[in-house]
């Protein structure tokens, strides 16, 4: 990507902040790049996808499809991370998503995160404390989307 | 304009016929003489003709929750305290027109208002009752703002204060600082005693006032008799509110379990609401004509406690009782002083009289920044 | 009392020049005086109290440009009986105004800085006139960032102009909505998701937020979690308002009256108040 190390765009990946040399290198060591083109499926609900996504560019639709119609409830993009639920490994996507344009991004296996995490817990601690953050954060802004504040409200009373 | 204050040498003495007097003289000048009288079960305020509209030989039993008339055993015309109506029945009136509009031709015009506003003389004014006129004054004519009808009825207002020379149960004024001595802000101050009244001028109009009524000097022994008769009012005063650094102890406790226990016995009546002199909250209804062809617009007294006071947007802001009886008591004693500079609450008591639960300001207000 | 003050008690009669229709149930109407005065002129987040002939007055943000006070525009959005009868005004038709009321924006007090608008729904109203007023004094301010979220794409408004402005130098505009659909390319997610996309000077930033107050709450944590001290920020509260000249009671909060103390409040007046539940 543009000539860059991995290792540099992972440094300079907000995901990643605050994170140690050696960590970052650890990252580096299991990145792969991949992109997509527009409109791509990257992957299903309920899709047993062992990946976890850093977004380098671009921007990509979490959707939810209900009969007839399809739920766009998020739009994630460059900086931000996809899939964390891989990292856990448990279960399929709850959501699937879509890149709305050509996007790049790093990807890891959960499996192999996992298995660094329980190699060297120093490591383990600065991913998960980070993911915590980052699935804190969304889960606030979702139950801010949640409450429907722009909905209007029938007038009971004049 | 000179207010002497407990100074004999400005002092008169006044009988009965020179109170008469002075009525004629008012309603001679085209004041419309208010004054209590006998009405409803109670002392109330209403227009009056005569030293016989007054009620002589009455008084007032009062305590939380309790309002009865007995009888005196003399026929003092002043031997009451204080009935459910304040004088802001008047200046701020319950029920006004604001404007009306006549539509024709896609055009709507605002027509001049018919009547004139009336000139009030009030008769009977305790020393709280000024100081809630005064509150009042600051509100609706001390602000950014001036509200006109307030003004309009305000400007040329004559009042003629009563001293208290007994205090009710309910009274607290001496916590508020506002009684029972009448300071500033009337134009004649009366004294009753058994045979007459002392009688003070308070402005030049009042003092011109009595030039013009059966009067004589008032004596040092009667002076002295009138100022002790408000002293032993003051004696009498059994409910007390610790107002210092009152404002911070309330805003600190905005989230007291103290508000819930109120709200248990709270009912959201608005009866303190209606009787509170300084009470001032309105709302505004629009009408008009079947034909379409007239609207009016009136203006309400209206009351914190209700339901849609705080409505916006589909839901109320102060939904449940607890957050509008604790609105109405921390505006009262707290969110007062910062916006005018003064407490809105003058010690009156009638609060604590005319709440159907008996619940008592100066009993919640301890009881709060107790708990603190 | 002030000549000013004195001549707000009294109504304007006002003729509706237009009404454009911006969003379903959202409505903009252009007015100017039927009288010989004309609209005195306001200061940006300032609203009247507008009359219909019958029904009563609404208060209701003045969302024009301020440089143009003759020309009065209010954005109204429809959600009950009284909001109804304004926007089912037509053109021709007369209503009465009443105003300016308010603390405006302090539009001065951002010069040198960047200006940072945060808007929730039909919070953008009251915001546009700040737009206007930058974009009128350029050089006198920085950069204009603006972030706009609304419920979902056909509820946005002032589209045309959004576009518009994020095209002018020195200006990021940014949009989400809440629920997009499958013709949204756009951003999805509550207002808050937005600062993610912009990098902020805390220190020579000053920020005006208007939009549901639970939005507007969260809006404030994001910046001052960003390091924008509580006096560079400015909300715009909203209560029931009965005569917007601080008499009838209904819009206090706490110790301030919105209608003379605000609509505009600076984070340091109104953080004392905002958490409180049901003050």
């Amino acid at each position: 990507m543009e000539g860059k190390s991995l290792e540099e765009i992972l440094r300079e990946h907000p995901f990643l902040e605050g994170f140690k040399s050696e960590h970052i290198r650890k990252m580096a060591e299991m990145a792969l790049e991949v992109q997509f083109g527009r409109d791509q499926i990257i992957f299903r609900e309920g899709q047993e996808s062992g990946l976890f996504f850093l977004i380098v560019s671009g921007k990509v639709a979490l959707e939810v499809s209900a009969p007839g119609r399809i739920f766009r409830v998020q739009t994630l993009e460059a900086g931000e991370e996809l899939g964390w639920s891989s990292v856990l490994g448990e279960g399929g996507k709850h959501f699937q998503a879509r890149s709305l344009e050509t996007v790049r991004a790093l990807a890891f296996e959960g499996a192999r995160l996992r298995q660094a995490c329980e190699q060297d817990p120093s490591f383990g601690y600065a991913l998960m404390r980070q993911l915590l953050k980052v699935v804190a954060e969304r889960l606030q802004a979702t139950r801010l989307q949640l409450l429907d504040l722009y909905a209007p409200r029938a007038a009971k009373l004049i | 304009m000179s207010k002497p204050e407990g100074n004999t040498s400005g002092a008169l003495w006044v009988r009965r016929a020179g109170l008469e007097q002075l009525i004629g003289v008012l309603k001679a000048q085209g004041y419309q003489v208010i004054g209590p009288r006998l009405g409803e079960g109670a002392i109330i305020y209403d227009p009056i003709e005569t030293i016989q509209d007054l009620p002589s030989g009455w008084t007032e039993e009062q305590e939380a929750g309790c309002y009865r008339l007995r009888r005196r055993d003399d026929d003092a015309l002043f031997g009451y305290n204080l009935g459910p109506q304040s004088w802001k029945k008047f200046l701020h009136p319950p029920v006004l027109r604001l404007f009306s509009t006549e539509r024709k031709d896609g055009e709507f015009r605002i027509l001049p208002p018919e009547e004139k506003p009336p000139r009030y003389a009030l008769l009977g004014v305790r020393a709280c009752e000024l100081a809630a006129i005064q509150v009042q004054d600051r509100v609706l004519m001390g602000d950014q703002f001036v509200e006109p009808n307030y003004q309009a009825r305000r400007a040329g207002l004559f009042i003629i204060a009563v001293e208290c020379t007994r205090a009710a149960p309910t009274c607290f004024c001496t916590s508020m600082g506002t009684g029972p001595q009448v300071r500033g802000g009337a134009d004649v101050i009366l004294t009753e005693l058994a045979e007459g009244f002392v009688a003070r001028p308070g402005s030049e109009r009042g003092a011109e006032l009595l030039a013009e009524i059966e009067h004589e000097p008032a004596t040092d022994a009667q002076c002295r008799q009138a100022a002790e008769a408000v002293a032993a009012a003051a004696t009498q005063i059994v409910r007390h509110i610790d107002t210092r650094d009152l404002v911070r102890r309330i805003y600190e406790a905005c989230e007291s379990p103290h508000w819930d226990e109120v709200a248990r016995r709270c009912l959201a009546c608005g009866n303190c609401t209606l009787v509170c002199p300084t009470c001032f909250c309105t709302t505004v209804e629009d009408t008009s004509s079947v034909a379409g062809d007239r609207a009016e617009r009136w203006r309400k007294w209206d009351s914190c406690f209700t339901e849609s006071f705080s409505y916006i947007h589909g839901g109320s802001v102060r939904m449940s009782v607890r957050s509008r009886y604790r609105q109405w008591l921390t505006h009262k004693l707290a969110s007062w002083v910062d916006q005018f500079d003064m407490f809105g609450c003058v010690g009156c008591g009638r609060c604590i009289s005319w709440c159907p639960a008996r619940i008592d300001l100066t009993q919640e207000v301890n009881k709060l920044v107790a708990r603190a | 009392m002030s000549e000013v003050a004195q001549a707000t008690l009294t109504m304007t009669r006002a003729r509706v020049l237009a009404v454009e229709k911006e969003t379903h149930d959202t409505f903009t109407l252009t007015v100017a005086s039927a009288d010989a005065e004309a609209l005195p002129p306001f200061e940006p987040g300032q609203f009247s109290m507008l009359y219909v002939f019958g029904v009563g007055e609404l208060p209701i943000s003045i969302s024009g440009d301020p440089g143009d006070p003759e020309r009065q525009v209010y954005t109204i959005r429809s959600v009950g009986q009284a909001t109804h009868a304004l926007v089912s005004r037509r053109p021709g038709d007369m209503i009465g105004v009443r105003g300016p009321f308010g603390v405006p924006w302090p539009v001065k007090a951002a010069r040198g800085k960047d200006v940072l608008v945060v808007a929730g729904g039909i919070g953008l109203a009251p915001l546009r006139p700040v737009i206007y007023h930058v974009l009128r004094n350029r050089d006198d301010y920085v950069r204009l960032l603006v972030l706009y979220g609304a419920r979902s794409p056909r509820d946005l408004l002032y589209r045309k102009q959004l576009a518009e402005w994020g095209r002018a130098p020195d200006t990021q505009v940014l949009v989400t909505v809440d629920y997009g659909g499958l013709s949204w390319r756009g951003h999805v997610g509550v207002v808050t998701t937005l600062f993610r996309q912009v990098r902020l000077h805390p220190a020579e930033t000053v920020a005006f937020i208007c939009g549901p107050e639970v939005m507007m709450r969260y809006v404030v944590r994001q910046l001052e979690a960003r390091g924008l001290a509580p006096e560079d920020i400015y909300l715009s509260m909203e209560r029931n308002m009965k005569c917007g000249t601080g008499f009838c009671g209904h819009c206090q909060l706490g110790p301030y009256f919105v209608c003379k103390d605000g609509p505009v409040f600076s984070c340091r007046q109104m953080q004392p108040w905002m958490d409180i539940h049901e003050l």
